[in-house]
């Protein structure tokens, strides 16, 4: 690229830089920041202290937020799987299953959920549930989960199997396998990478959503981004810092585990 | 069935249509037992279509397709006794070179203990045991080239199909390629299959050669007969160089056609039974059979001008112009250089030609 055309000459460029990163990031700064802080007030800094973290754990909600924790991971981790098992089954048929008929259709269908605008969803998987008397609780939860954690899961996972040339089943099919033995022994190790990819990008939107798990949860029973926005409803304290902090780790260590798992090459 | 015993592949009347487009037009060949066996043509030409078909990528659309008797077109392809080197060789990457080698045993039935034995051993026939261990991706192409090979002999196939195996290799280690090919070839008794676009690599490999043009087998035969004797004007074009000529047959004497070349030059070649008097047909004459002379020899002889003489290194090829007549090349070794056998541009000379060495194209 010539230095003329270089996006980085343009007047305002690091100006604009600066203004995304600062909203982006800003918020998130001085949540973690004062969650670290010894003062009961969310707004004054009186010095450093775990003490909030502390009070998460052992404090007087302790026992909620650790239930709906559990929840949380219990619900991401099944949704998880189970999504990630459907993506993985639908990538194999969508890239390896030739030209069919509707096969951009259900490329399309697989990926459409992430357009829907999430309170749609919500709303529509409420009366769904009312409509077949499915009672609301964990397992509500659960469905809704896998149902949109699938596309997050496909995604990574198709974009991994288009980079694996077909020659590899092909050969292992020339070498006495059956087609079985050729996708668990050629193609599953070869789509792994993205595999793990989609599934940590599934158990991140599961862990994380609100909206629709907010719709759909039983009365008492909560996750973490439920249980965190009621307890946030009676009043802002700095332990909901602390929590969130925590998720954002969480979260952090996940996409981080997802983005360099995804460029690990196998076939290198 | 004494006959089919020396049949290692027989393609019967065998067709591949996409949709509306034909690859392949009723293919019938029989590859003998043993045999290393070339079909060659240009990108497009079916070659590997058939290879597939053999291998059983591709289905049939007609015909049969025969292996050691027994008809394979309906066979998956892990239920037919053949294996393949393909082009990007396609090595596992996940797993190391012994077991790549290993895998079709393996998938054979025989326990990860003897197909890492016998791996081991295809590796040393492949000279590559010190790689064992390692990935393709940590190997050359040369190397992954050899891991292929030995990937695909160590379950013992009864047909090696090799897929332009050779066509990423720089031309040193190609050419070394080619010789330990036939090698393995001779040493295993495999009948191989070789697929290429490369005449030379062809000629220099196998045993025979069936030359295919869209979808179609053009010819068939030693790599001689085809070098010597090329069929139709495809042929004769595509395998090597050659002068091409049009000619008219004016008479047919004796078994001898004499042909009009234009510009009142003459001359007489071997006829062609397709060939008769009158018909305008094109005529091959290889650069390597003329030579030139300040003399007129007994047989065959044209005058003409020197237009240039072009340095090739082994050779020197001259371009002569038939006064009113075509032009011709010619190629005189580099070693000749002292038998006056190289003229100065513009100068006069004779085209000489050995008996037989023009031949009569059918198409």
């Amino acid at each position: 690229m010539s230095a003329k055309t270089d996006v980085k000459t343009y007047s305002g460029f690091k100006f604009m830089t600066l203004l995304c990163l600062v909203i982006l990031y800003a918020p998130l700064i001085v949540v973690t920041v004062y969650s670290f802080n010894a003062s009961k007030s969310i707004t004054v800094w009186e010095g450093l202290s775990l003490r909030w973290y502390a009070d998460v754990f052992v404090g007087p909600e302790s026992g909620k937020f650790k239930q709906a924790a559990i929840n949380s991971f219990v619900i991401a981790i099944v949704a998880a799987t189970i999504s990630t098992t459907i993506a993985t089954l639908a990538a194999t048929a969508i890239v390896r299953g030739g030209k069919f008929r509707l096969r951009t259709a259900s490329l399309g269908l697989i990926s459409l959920p992430l357009m829907v605008p999430e309170i749609v969803t919500a709303v529509a998987l409420l009366i769904f549930y009312n409509s077949i008397g499915f009672d609301r609780g964990l397992l509500t939860i659960l469905v809704a989960h896998i149902a949109f954690c699938i596309p997050f899961a496909y995604l990574p996972i198709q974009a991994r199997m288009q980079g694996i040339e077909d020659t590899y089943e092909q050969a292992a099919m020339d070498l006495y396998a059956t087609k079985a033995q050729a996708f668990r022994r050629v193609l599953l190790p070869l789509m792994m990478p993205g595999i793990i990819s989609g599934f940590l990008l599934a158990f991140i939107v599961s862990l994380d959503d609100f909206i629709i798990t907010n719709f759909v949860k039983g009365a008492g029973v909560e996750t973490l981004p439920t249980a965190i926005f009621g307890s946030v409803k009676q009043g802002l304290k700095p332990n909901i810092m602390a929590i969130s902090t925590m998720l954002l780790a969480v979260s952090i260590v996940m996409v981080t585990i997802s983005y360099f798992v995804s460029k690990s090459d196998n076939t290198k | 069935m004494n006959d089919d015993a020396q049949i290692a592949v027989d393609v019967r009347d065998a067709v591949k249509r996409y949709g509306d487009f034909t690859a392949l037009q009723k293919i019938s060949l029989g590859i003998r037992d043993n045999e290393f066996f070339t079909l060659l043509g240009p990108s497009g030409c079916g070659k590997t279509t058939l290879l597939r078909m053999i291998a059983g990528f591709e289905d049939v659309t007609e015909g049969a397709i025969f292996l050691y008797g027994d008809e394979i077109a309906t066979l998956p392809p892990h239920q037919r006794p053949v294996n393949t080197v393909f082009q990007n060789y396609a090595l596992f990457p996940h797993m190391t070179i012994l077991d790549n080698v290993g895998f079709g045993l393996e998938m054979r039935g025989k326990s990860k203990s003897e197909a890492r034995a016998r791996a081991g051993e295809m590796l040393e026939l492949v000279q590559l045991s010190q790689f064992a261990a390692r990935k393709p991706s940590q190997l050359s192409g040369g190397q992954q080239q050899r891991v292929a090979l030995a990937r695909a002999l160590a379950p013992s196939p009864k047909v090696l199909l090799l897929d332009e195996p050779l066509s990423a290799l720089d031309l040193k280690l190609r050419k070394a390629m080619q010789i330990e090919l036939k090698h393995i070839q001779r040493e295993t008794g495999i009948t191989f299959i070789f697929v290429t676009h490369d005449q030379e690599e062809a000629l220099t490999m196998s045993d025979r050669i069936a030359v295919m043009s869209a979808g179609r087998m053009q010819q068939l035969g030693e790599p001689k007969d085809i070098y010597e004797r090329p069929r139709n004007m495809f042929v004769a074009d595509f395998i090597g160089e050659t002068n091409l000529l049009e000619v008219s047959v004016d008479a047919i004497n004796d078994g001898r056609a004499i042909c009009h070349l234009g510009g009142g030059h003459e001359l007489t070649c071997n006829a062609v039974d397709e060939v008769g008097v009158g018909s305008k047909v094109h005529m091959s004459v290889r650069p390597e059979r003329l030579f030139l002379s300040d003399q007129p020899t007994e047989s065959e002889s044209l005058k003409g001008t020197i237009v240039e003489n072009i340095f090739i290194g082994t050779d020197i090829t001259t371009i002569i112009d038939l006064n009113d007549g075509p032009n011709f090349t010619v190629r005189t070794s580099n070693s000749d250089r002292g038998n006056k056998r190289i003229f100065e541009p513009g100068a006069q000379a004779y085209v000489n030609m050995e008996a037989g060495s023009a031949r009569l194209l059918v198409d």
